[in-house]
């Protein structure tokens, strides 16, 4: 027998002693759900995919990325990121910039062309795709992926709906756009531009389409009824996006008046700015902190010189003035009339004040339930019509892009369940990885990377985009600030700290196994593992 | 402090990958950056089916500290044990958890044997075989101090480790030299006006080490592997007689869940309770700094040794003995500079003994 060195004497090992019988708890590995992937409203698997770009691996990040979501370029752009809003690292330092990794990561991909593949065989089956929004375009990529044969149709002559008419440029360049765009296209779907479908059940039976999403948006910018001389200049926020990003922008003149509180209203201020108006002016009649634009846009609206009167409503519109009344909230938070005007001279008004969607492509389909100008749609994107699904802006929800990916993808599924005749089944969920199971004692302090940003001139005078991008490293640094929450990353902290060597390393990227046979359950790996991966449950006995 | 193989417990390019800079590793990090304890071709010396309690940090301490040493010294190490806990759970006869060549002999002559066994050595021409003593905190503090005291002046080529965890657990959590103010133990009951052990006794071993003047001292604790395996390393590179003082909790005597070993082995460090440093030849020159400082408090709600200084609901009970015991972790932060990682300038001398208040 091969004795370890100067040992003379043949002993038994203590190996002899499985000490698992002492246990009375074991600890097992889980999975639990980071509070990012629960967040985002396009389902992506954030910790996933900041794993693979954390070991600098940019093409299998992206790859995870996009199973979720097409267009991290734009999303890494436009997105409002509730995903860093929930990140746990905010309770410890900052929250990790996800969204600034994303779009590193898509424009990684666009830089270097990496597409995504179509594996699954061809179904035979035709879906009709209306509308080429995130929510359509989402919806196309998805069925594609899944075998399934796409007609895209747009109504307008250039595809990305809301992304392309409503959202400025300086946030959104076309160029990326446009790549992504066309990214999808490549996997093969039929697109069809300037191609209104006016009668949804009428398009199906003409071409005999096994099924139809509809995501037709809101287009459809909101009117109020405002007393107005002849020659007052009044239009609409979404005409006025639309305008901006067609051949003929809008004149406006130098003084420009936006009526409401949401992010259009602080889109068409910006676009006001960069058209030449030097004094944009946003009224809103409630306070600031019940606007609905997002912080980040006021934000940048402020530091491009737009000004905010808040508590007051427009009561008049005349040739170069406007008549305000000042409101004031009663105690339900609700802006009430004071009866006090004043003055304010401006050239034009725009009215910011909501969009409705334009159904009138469901007429011929009475089991599609519509309230409150919205179709009602369950979680499954379903309409009452069979075969019939609906998502974006036209149904209730946040109207963001992000949401719209989300609708998009879950209807993808539906759908392709219902083309297949198996009951669709999400994924089961697991339990939220919380702050409280986290140790974060184990985590460097890593301040968060800012994005650079247009300076202040440039912003104000052209559509050049506003945020820029992390360059490699800041973005790998970025992605190495993922706590890991609720899921191994293999820092070999519980095959360090067991004092039983009840540990077995399974290998790079196969994470660990207990060992019953030594473990004795004392624990000590459940408190000390950083992420909170590992459960300690009670022993059945 | 030049040497090349001075590699310092946690580098600037561990900074930023998550955890690398203080768990035990990370798939990211350079292997040779990772701690010893990560490595699966790690000794293991003290293996698996010993019989130590649930969680406790003896065991864990010691695997850390030899692992550590046998990296050090290419596998070969003797390593010398005195009587305690250690040796009675991994030792039952005919079974044997340790995986390196082990010696024991009594309580109080570990020292001894391992000046011994290095001058056997030494007549044997085998400078490559580097020896090891180690012993429990009554084994070094107490009853071995007399042959530890004489190893340290005849600086013997010896690194002696002790594990402590501030009582003599293995006989049933009887008081030893190294308890600290108020902790509740067999012979210190928590009764009475001063309830628990008393302040103005006992003695801190790393000062007296420092005191003989040794080529290192060192102190550390089971929550901090980069750092306990640096001092390792450290004192593996130098010759004579060197010190290593662990901080090991003890589920069992301190009255704490198994579960928390490490977690308060951590607050005792970053209360400032147990100052973490080094010194070479007579002089500090290193101390780990406080990450997050805590009161003492968040330290002894954690054990049942101290139970008795809170009432159910958890309010303190005793609130004006607790502000001695922070007094004492406040002074160690000023005379250690714990909370700014400086290096202290005044000597080892003019730092009171551990318990003073």
């Amino acid at each position: 027998m091969e004795r370890p060195f100067a040992i003379t004497l043949g002993v038994g090992s203590s190996l002899a002693n499985k000490t698992g019988s002492w246990r009375v708890e074991r600890p097992v590995y889980v999975d639990r759900l980071p509070p990012c992937n629960d967040a985002c409203p396009a389902g992506e698997n954030v910790q996933q995919w900041l794993y693979h770009a954390e070991a600098g691996d940019y093409e299998a990040a992206w790859r995870q990325l996009v199973a979720d979501n097409p267009l991290p370029a734009v999303m890494g752009r436009v997105c409002y990121h509730p995903c860093e809003t929930a990140c746990n690292r905010a309770q410890l330092d900052e929250a990790v910039g996800i969204n600034a990794v994303e779009r590193f990561l898509g424009d990684q991909a666009l830089a270097r062309g990496w597409s995504p593949a179509v594996e699954a065989p061809p179904t035979g089956r035709r879906v009709l795709v209306v509308g080429s929004g995130p929510s359509g375009l989402a919806a196309a990529f998805h069925l594609r992926r899944r075998g399934h044969a796409v007609t895209l149709d747009e109504a307008q002559a250039e595809p990305g709906g809301m992304m392309r008419y409503g959202i400025p440029a300086y946030r959104l360049p076309r160029a990326v756009l446009d790549a992504e765009i066309e990214r999808i296209e490549g996997m093969g779907l039929e697109l069809r531009l300037s191609h209104p479908v006016t009668d949804a059940a009428a398009a199906m039976t003409a071409e005999g389409f096994d099924a139809a999403f509809l995501a037709v948006g809101a287009q459809i910018g909101r009117n109020a009824y405002i007393p107005a001389g002849d020659s007052a200049r009044i239009l609409d926020a979404l005409s006025l996006l639309r305008g901006t990003a067609s051949a003929e922008p809008p004149q406006l003149g130098r003084r420009v008046v936006v009526v409401g509180g949401g992010n259009t209203a602080m889109d068409a201020a910006r676009t006001a700015r960069r058209l030449g108006a030097t004094d944009a002016v946003v009224v809103y009649r409630r306070t600031r902190d019940r606007m609905p634009a997002h912080d980040i846009e006021v934000e940048e609206a402020l530091a491009e010189g737009v000004r905010m009167r808040w508590l007051a409503t427009v009561a008049r519109a005349d040739a170069g003035r406007l008549v305000l009344e000042r409101m004031r909230l009663d105690d339900t938070g609700f802006p009430q009339p004071t009866g006090e005007f004043e003055e304010l001279a401006a050239d034009a008004l725009v009215l910011a004040l909501g969009q409705d969607a334009d159904l009138s492509c469901l007429q011929a389909m009475p089991e599609v339930t519509v309230t409150d100008g919205v179709v009602r749609v369950g979680g499954d994107m379903a309409t009452g019509h069979p075969g019939v699904f609906a998502g974006g802006d036209m149904v209730e929800g946040e109207r963001t892009v992000t949401v719209a990916i989300g609708h998009g993808k879950r209807a993808a599924r539906t759908i392709d369940a219902y083309l297949r005749g198996t009951p669709a089944a999400d994924a089961a969920r697991h339990p939220l990885a919380s702050y409280d199971r986290l140790n974060t004692w184990y985590y460097a302090d890593a301040p968060k990377s800012l994005q650079p940003e247009l300076d202040l001139a440039r912003r104000q005078s052209t559509f050049d985009e506003v945020v820029g991008g992390l360059d490699e490293s800041t973005a790998l640094f970025e992605a190495r600030r993922c706590l890991s929450c609720g899921n191994c990353f293999e820092c070999d902290n519980c095959y360090g700290v067991c004092p039983d060597n009840a540990v077995r390393k399974l290998g790079p990227g196969l994470r660990y196994a207990f060992d019953y046979d030594y473990c004795k359950g004392c624990g000590i790996c459940v408190t000390e593992c950083p992420c909170g991966a590992i459960d300690l449950v009670p022993e059945q006995i | 402090m030049s040497e090349p193989d001075r590699v310092p417990a946690r580098s600037e390019r561990l900074k930023f990958y998550q955890v690398g800079s203080f768990a035990a590793g990370n798939r990211l990090v350079d292997p040779a950056l990772r701690t010893v304890q990560s490595d699966e071709g790690r000794t293991n010396s003290i293996t698996s089916g010993h019989r130590a309690c649930q969680g406790c940090g003896e065991a864990l301490g010691a695997r850390y500290a030899l692992d550590a040493a046998m990296r050090a010294a290419d596998g070969r190490i003797v390593a010398v044990n005195a009587t305690g806990c250690l040796e009675v759970f991994s030792t039952p006869f005919p079974e044997t958890s340790w995986r390196v060549a082990w010696l024991h002999s009594l309580f109080g002559n570990a020292p001894a044997v391992a000046t011994g066994v290095a001058a056997a050595l030494r007549v044997r021409g085998r400078p490559d075989i580097r020896v090891v003593a180690q012993a429990g905190d009554g084994g070094t503090v107490d009853i071995g101090f007399g042959t530890l005291s004489g190893m340290f002046e005849r600086n013997d080529d010896v690194l002696f480790i002790c594990y402590d965890n501030e009582a003599y657990m293995n006989t049933g959590v009887q008081r030893s030299g190294a308890t600290p103010p108020l902790a509740r133990t067999a012979t210190t009951e928590a009764a009475g006006p001063e309830p628990g052990n008393r302040f103005g006794q006992g003695k801190n071993l790393p000062l007296l080490a420092i005191a003989h003047g040794i080529p290192y001292v060192a102190t550390a604790t089971v929550a901090d592997l980069h750092d306990l395996e640096a001092k390792v390393r450290r004192a593996m590179v130098l010759h004579g007689a060197r010190y290593l003082h662990v901080l090991v909790p003890c589920p069992l005597g301190w009255g704490s869940e198994p579960r928390d070993t490490i977690r308060i082995a951590r607050l005792a460090g970053e209360t400032g309770l147990f100052p973490v440093f080094a010194a070479e030849d007579g002089v500090v020159t290193e101390v780990t700094p406080i990450r997050q400082r805590q009161p003492v408090e968040a330290y002894l709600r954690l054990q049942g040794r101290y139970r008795h200084l809170f009432d159910a609901q958890g309010r303190a009970r005793r609130p004006e003995l607790i502000a001695r015991l922070q007094a004492i972790a406040d002074r160690n932060i000023a005379r250690f500079g714990l909370d700014r990682a400086r290096v202290p300038t005044e000597t080892a001398a003019t730092v009171p003994a551990r318990g003073a208040s």
